[in-house]
């Protein structure tokens, strides 16, 4: 059987910021059984203007990425928020243009891609650390890669479960396992008293956890806690599941 | 002033910030514990989705067979259209029936009627009677969470409110010394009123009834001992059956505080025998409401404050911070509706993580209205215009991709190069308590494209 | 036109696609000991319980009571229960029964899941005893236990005007500091007597 053919989408801040996880992400995919192709003329999925409430300025870009995709059998994207915005947020954009409910059905998160598609059951590394698991939202509570605390059922994760299949990792206890980091997008910046109190109070519960390399499926949240992390000098390190995957080391400052 | 501009005051306590933080998260876990001994909590939570459904898909029948069944049993029901005649409906009942003190439990209805000043204004004294709520009558606030009214305040702080008007000792703060002093202050207050006015939890169309559901066992006491009894209600207070409230009894108490059940459901079927009991249906732009796709489910809302318990916003900034009668996520879509204007900058007073949603006991879209809210605004121009400008300017980069690698090459190039006051400063609102991204010299697209040309040869 | 009318043509104007009410005929939580889930359950809630085998051994457990013993205005409507020395039913203005200590009265039914239980004002004139007083005891069969709220509506019906209230642990408030104190407006405890052999 052919490997799947896979439409890498990489978010403009990992792009620009974070290549690392783009590049953490390609051979992650190769290695468990995907040929990735990255269409270079993508770039935004429009999520921060329709989170804004711009849907004009949002429409076109969602046109983009419908065209950008059409011809991929699946779309992968290393990002929850940007996933849960062509998922469950395009229909205000493109309802009823040809090829969106097949866009809708092909794209997926990177953690949901690998465990329900290639149904990854091993990863052959590495990586002896205390991992402390923030739970992005939009991975969350929009895609259901996980269980939230909120909702009364089975527990489940698609990243933890992931993971479980690293070598040497321990997981830390959080207190509130899945609490919003307080990134929001616009919000980061637009109610910034509010969103650093949360990433700090997301970082001191990682501290008391004994959390040294914090990861997460959003590299936006990431970006976040990073920033608060590096200003306040605090002793953790910061990667995205990717690499971790991959078989990265911990990075170094 | 914008939820931003007083939250960023709120959180410059940053003591008295996590306290309430720790405060409201106490009461979101006693919601999980609560929530967790139900095994069926789910659907529990459809159900109740489902009823209010079916409640609004045919309010007007509901609302006219309550009315004849209220009726029916010796009640005497009135309508208002809005605020305005709320108040001077509630007015006349008490003027025609000479009452100078009035006891009130817990409504937000009358809140969002301002119906105390109302009353006030002209002679009627009301006292309201829910701890919490006289507590902020006494300092002269509003509450600032819909359940816990005084949430706000420290224990120090309502000690030195009940010296000052209660006559407790000077500097005395324990809860239980402090409670009793107020247990006897409402019960003269209980003896000497001359009407009662509660709010309605839930009115039954099958019955013509309505319970009001309390912990304290004031709404009781208010109406139990005066001969009249007026009870005010939201259109959407309505539900069908009887047994619904099986449904709902099971999922308020525990979501919004952990118990499982209010001490005190008070069915009403009728006035005490020689006595009046007066119901006041209140539309105040619940119809309108009613008519919209998006926003008809914040209608199923029964008022129980999980939302606000959750939301990692409103635990950081305080009910005040929203300057509405109802604060919070569920506050933050009910507020635009009155006044888009106004409260404009609500539905962006939160960072869409979604958790108000999956604890909101009626299976509101919590989130996804605050989202839709964002749309309407921005389409309505009320939106700030260095937002508009911004994400204009970037939607364009972003069509743009030759626009977009060289903003991207220009920023990682330039950046690193200059002095830190330069690219830290007032200007930068990112970099106020955050370090920037790196600024790696490589973007992912050039990495890759190198990548498969060393792979080609 | 007048609001009403104002009201419902909004209403209808307004009117959402139909929308079914759901049967509630899930299989709801069950308890194989609905005593013991109510009793432990009131216990947790600041109220307490105790079973008794029947009627007659309420007198002593009432003198086992602190605030029976030493209370001064008694009321009783459960006949055989306490030795009452005043008549609520026989006031006409329920501000008089503003002194009453301690009140013995009979619930209807029990609520497993939650120590609720249902009581009504039949026979009694004012419904007011059951908040102003300072110390309620309630006295229920313990085999009128039932599981869930879905039950206990299943056998209640309003058909007249009247009053009833699920009753669940004495008054409390948690307005300071969400510091709890047992006894806010309303009784400052509620003791459920259980009564296993019903005459």
């Amino acid at each position: 059987m052919p490997p799947p053919t896979v439409g890498l989408f990489i978010p403009c801040y990992v792009d620009q910021f974070y290549p690392q996880v783009g590049m953490a992400t390609v051979e992650l995919l190769e290695r468990c059984g995907a040929r990735v192709e990255y269409p270079a003329e993508q770039t935004c999925c429009g999520q921060p203007m329709a989170n804004v409430g711009c849907t004009e300025d949002a429409r076109p870009l969602a046109r983009r990425f419908l065209e950008i995709f059409r011809g991929y059998e699946y779309v992968v994207a290393p990002s929850g928020s940007c996933v849960a915005m062509v998922r469950r947020h395009y229909d205000e954009l493109l309802h009823g243009e040809p090829g969106f409910e097949e866009l809708k059905r092909k794209t997926f998160e990177l953690c949901e891609f690998l465990v329900d598609v290639l149904k990854v059951a091993r990863l052959d590394v590495r990586f002896p650390h205390r991992v402390g698991l923030h739970q992005s939202c939009h991975g969350l509570r929009e895609l259901r890669l996980a269980s939230d605390t909120e909702l009364v059922g089975p527990q489940f994760g698609k990243a933890m479960q992931l993971l479980k299949l690293v070598e040497g990792i321990e997981f830390t206890e959080l207190q509130r396992p899945d609490e919003c980091c307080g990134f929001g997008g616009t919000f980061a910046v637009s109610e910034e008293a509010v969103s650093c109190m949360m990433g700090k109070d997301r970082i001191a519960d990682h501290v008391q956890a004994g959390t040294e390399v914090l990861t997460a499926n959003d590299m936006s949240c990431l970006m976040h806690l990073e920033g608060l992390i590096r200003r306040d000098r605090v002793p953790i390190r910061v990667m995205h599941i990717a690499e971790i995957l991959a078989g990265r080391e911990a990075r170094d400052e | 002033m914008p939820h931003a501009t007083l939250a960023a005051e709120f959180v410059a306590d940053e003591p008295r910030a996590h306290w309430h933080d720790q405060t409201l998260w106490w009461a979101r876990a006693k919601r999980d514990k609560a929530a967790h001994c139900v095994p069926e909590w789910e659907q529990l939570r459809e159900a109740a989705a489902q009823i209010k459904a079916a409640t609004m898909a045919n309010l007007a029948h509901y609302l006219e067979q309550f009315e004849a069944n209220a009726m029916r049993l010796g009640a005497q029901v009135h309508w208002a259209a809005n605020a305005a005649e709320h108040n001077e409906i509630v007015l006349g009942i008490l003027e025609r029936h000479g009452v100078r003190w009035l006891v009130k439990s817990k409504s937000m209805l009358t809140e969002e009627c301002h119906l105390n000043p109302f009353l006030e204004r002209h002679g009627i004294e009301v006292v309201d009677t829910d701890l919490g709520e006289r507590i902020v009558q006494l300092a002269g606030e509003r509450p600032s969470h819909i359940i816990m009214p005084a949430v706000n305040f420290k224990r120090e702080e309502i000690g030195k409110l009940f010296h000052e008007h209660l006559g407790t000792e000077a500097g005395a703060s324990d809860p239980n010394y402090l409670t009793e002093a107020a247990r006897q202050h409402l019960r003269d207050k209980f003896l000497a009123a001359d009407a009662g006015l509660t709010g309605v939890n839930f009115a039954i169309a099958e019955t013509g009834g309505f319970v009001v559901c309390t912990n304290e066992g004031n709404a009781d006491l208010g109406v139990s001992l005066p001969k009249l009894h007026i009870a005010c209600m939201g259109l959407e207070k309505l539900i069908p059956r009887a047994k619904d409230l099986g449904v709902f009894l099971r999922l308020l108490a525990r979501s919004a505080t952990g118990q499982p059940i209010t001490s005190y459901s008070s069915h009403f079927h009728g006035p005490m025998p020689g006595c009046e009991l007066h119901i006041v249906l209140v539309d105040n732009g619940r119809s309108a409401i009613l008519g919209s796709d998006e926003f008809r489910r914040s209608l199923n809302c029964i008022r129980c404050g999980a939302c606000m318990n959750t939301c990692p916003v409103y635990r950081r900034s305080g009910g005040y911070s929203y300057e509405a009668t109802v604060p919070g996520p569920i506050g933050s879509i009910l507020a635009p509706a009155g006044d888009m204007k106004r409260f404009a900058s609500l539905p962006h007073a939160c960072s869409l993580c979604g958790s108000c949603t999956d604890v909101c006991p009626v299976k509101i879209d919590i989130h996804h209205q605050l989202l839709t809210w964002r749309h309407e605004i921005a389409a309505h121009g009320h939106l700030p215009l260095t937002k508009l400008m911004a994400m204009k300017a970037a939607s364009f980069v972003f069509r743009h991709p030759w626009l977009y690698r060289m903003a991207g090459k220009a920023a990682r190039a330039i950046v690193p190069l200059l002095p830190r006051f330069m690219v830290y400063n007032r200007l930068n609102a990112w970099g106020r308590q955050r370090e920037l991204p790196p600024m790696p010299k490589k973007s992912f697209r050039r990495l890759y494209r190198q990548r498969g040309k060393k792979a080609e040869r | 036109m007048p609001s009403k009318e104002k009201i419902l043509a909004l209403v209808r104007a307004n009117k959402p696609a139909p929308a079914h009410l759901p049967p509630l005929d899930n299989a709801w939580t069950t308890y194989p000991d609905r005593y013991r889930q109510f009793a432990a359950t009131l216990e947790s809630i600041g109220g307490r319980c105790v079973a008794l085998e029947n009627l007659d051994a309420i007198n002593r457990a009432l003198g086992e009571i602190p605030a029976y013993a030493s209370a001064k205005q008694i009321v009783s409507l459960v006949p055989g229960a306490g030795q009452p020395n005043f008549d609520p039913n026989a006031v006409d203005d329920p501000h008089a029964l503003a002194a009453v200590d301690f009140a013995i009265l009979p619930g209807q039914f029990g609520v497993a899941e939650n120590a609720a239980i249902w009581v009504t004002d039949a026979g009694l004139r004012h419904r007011a005893l059951y908040f102003i007083v300072q110390h309620l005891a309630l006295v229920i069969p313990a085999d009128q236990i039932v599981d869930n709220m879905h039950q206990a509506y299943a056998r209640l019906s309003f058909p007249e005007a009247g009053w009833g209230a699920f009753i669940s642990g004495p008054s409390k408030t948690a307005d300071i500091e969400q510091a709890l104190v047992i006894g806010a407006h309303g009784p400052r405890s509620l003791t459920v007597f259980c009564i296993q052999q019903v005459q």
